[in-house]
């Protein structure tokens, strides 16, 4: 959106396979396709941003106003290891499993 | 004696105090409802039969020994984005399949504290992502409105279109809802409903299937005012769970409801008056004006630059937070597993078969806008308009106690009509959008009806935790439309 940057207002179709990359989706090509269609009508749509002058203005961090809070370091939840294996697909005694990551 | 389903909750709890019926009475001609109209409205996609009826024995219990609570045998119905211990929560999306949670959100342990019974978990939009709660994986939801004359039908708004059309329909007497973008407010309007969003923070997110963790924000939806001030009052809370959650006692929202508008200013934001805007919609909101005025309220027009900007603001903010909370289903944990050849084609195919075109679509442009290049282009741009739109409204609330505007843009639409186009969908939140992008609270009252007999709703919005004042504010609005 930087108007020094051109081209910025649309993604091609090799970006679209690289933000799927990113993201972990599994595209095929017509996916490719109408994701780089919809992808840059929206993207050049909120490019409209670019008409507001928001120089010295900070970006928001939070709508409250708020110091985050702290507790004392201690441990306060936890010993229930078969309720978060309840829903796994797959597990093995206390672990979860996955496709073998290390030959 | 009137059909128990068309109490008001405030009518119901007088009733079971009286012991005219039994809190198992209540849940029973409810579930006969659900039983009878779910199937063509699809409101609900989990009813819990067994569990209403047990929660309500133990709410006549409690109604004998005097231990009522504040919502004692009130049946609810739960938006599926609520984690229910024990009962199956997905928010609506395949690539939570069958998950189960061991433990329950903090908005539906304080509406259980006070005694109130669940029927069901309610349709919404696939992780709450739409207007017309078409992306849900259960398929969508029917309004119970219809055009006169006309037998097609509509969409009953999203993301909360469960909630909203469980409600209308008389299959719950209240219902949860989140609103990240309008989910509440906008469901509400089109189906006659009253929704409120109230202040971030005001209600716990514990619990709740995160979408933009920065926007989203719980509240009730009912079918009078007094009632959605009863449920947020058992909603809110301080959660030391929820490090965003308002460090404040919740007040007696539902004695505020009869307080009137007698020498608030109530703003006119000048920039709500929008190009094809239905004009019944605009006749109405003048119609309300007028109202206030005639209830004692001082009338005054106000700025809000930037409100076209919001729309685009949060297209950026709410898909980079999405595509950052949804990171977490990888087929790991729990939820839906496609099979791969390595890890990583596993989490491909499971978030390719587990998600829906809107949800990767936004998960897309969420990790576009924040992928190394495009950050300060795009999200820190946003953030910084963010900045600008609550600016705006603080000095908007330096000249007004509230602000009157139209909820919708349009009434409810038809099936299909807005889907192709994701832009014309997202059209839909153009009002309600700037109070997410703000944290402030905002009400939606049904006012009116348009030229076809839907449902029209207004939209109360007012400075951080002034929720007791938009009620007070949205029961004149009520009293002004002829339900007393």
């Amino acid at each position: 959106m930087d108007p020094g940057k051109g081209s910025l207002m649309s993604v091609d179709r090799a970006t679209v396979h690289r933000i799927a990359r990113l993201a972990r989706i599994a595209i095929t090509e017509d996916e490719a396709a109408r994701l780089e269609t919809e992808i840059s009508g929206i993207l050049d749509w909120v490019a409209q941003l670019d008409e507001i002058d928001t120089k010295g203005v900070e970006p928001m961090t939070r709508v409250v106003a708020m110091t985050m809070k702290q507790r004392k370091d201690e441990v306060t939840d936890g010993g229930y290891a078969d309720d978060i294996l309840k829903n796994a697909p797959a597990v093995d005694d206390h672990y979860f499993v996955v496709p073998k990551i290390v030959e | 004696m009137t059909e128990l389903t068309d109490l008001s909750i405030a009518e119901a709890r007088e009733g079971l105090k009286r012991k005219d019926f039994s809190a198992t009475e209540l849940a029973r001609a409810h579930l006969a409802a659900i039983e009878v109209a779910n199937s063509a409205l699809n409101a609900y996609v989990l009813p819990t039969p067994e569990r209403a009826l047990a929660m309500a024995k133990a709410s006549d219990a409690r109604i004998m020994t005097g231990e009522a609570g504040p919502l004692e045998g009130i049946p609810l119905g739960i938006k599926d984005l609520f984690a229910t211990k024990g009962v199956r929560t997905t928010a609506c999306s395949h690539i939570l399949h069958g998950f189960t949670p061991p433990y329950e959100s903090t908005v539906t342990a304080n509406l259980w504290a006070a005694g109130a019974v669940m029927l069901g978990k309610l349709n919404n939009d696939e992780f709450a992502m739409g207007s017309s709660n078409e992306t849900s994986f259960y398929g969508p939801v029917v309004n119970p409105w219809r055009r006169k004359g006309s037998s097609a039908q509509l969409v009953p708004g999203g993301s909360s279109g469960g909630s909203s059309a469980a409600v209308a329909a008389r299959l719950c007497m209240g219902a949860t809802a989140t609103d990240t973008g309008g989910s509440i407010r906008q469901p509400a309007a089109v189906t006659g409903t009253v929704g409120i969003k109230p202040t971030y923070g005001r209600c716990s997110r514990w619990g709740i299937v995160a979408f933009a963790s920065s926007l989203d924000q719980a509240g009730p939806i009912a079918r009078t005012v007094r009632d959605t001030a009863l449920l947020l009052g058992a909603m809110a809370s301080h959660d030391p769970k929820d490090t965003t959650s308002v460090d404040a006692p919740v007040p007696d929202y539902a004695a505020a409801v009869d307080k009137g508008v007698k020498g608030l200013t109530v703003g006119i934001p000048a920039e709500y008056r929008v190009a094809g805007m239905a004009p019944e919609i605009e006749a109405l909101w003048q119609q309300g004006v007028a109202w206030l005025k005639a209830a004692g309220a001082k009338i005054k027009e106000v700025n809000l630059p930037h409100t076209k900007y919001a729309l685009p603001a949060y297209y950026i903010v709410a898909p980079a937070e999405a595509s950052s909370n949804l990171a977490r289903y990888d087929g790991v944990r729990y939820g839906l597993r496609e099979k791969g050849h390595d890890v990583t084609s596993m989490y491909e195919n499971t978030r390719r078969e587990g998600f829906g075109q809107e949800v990767k679509r936004r998960i897309l442009i969420g990790t576009y806008v924040l992928s190394a290049g495009y950050y300060d282009a795009y999200y820190g741009q946003a953030l910084k308009v963010r900045t600008l739109t609550i600016d705006a409204f603080r000095r908007a609330y330096r000249e007004a106690d509230l602000l009157l505007g139209a909820t919708t843009p349009s009434v409810a639409f038809e099936f299909g009509s807005k889907t192709a186009d994701p832009m014309a969908m997202y059209l839909s939140d153009v009002f309600t959008i700037p109070s997410n992008l703000s944290g402030e609270p905002a009400i939606s009252v049904p006012f009116g009806t348009g030229e076809a007999g839907l449902p029209i709703g207004v939209q109360l919005l007012g400075p951080g935790r002034s929720e007791a004042q938009l009620f007070a504010g949205a029961r004149v609005l009520e009293i002004a439309d002829g339900r007393p």
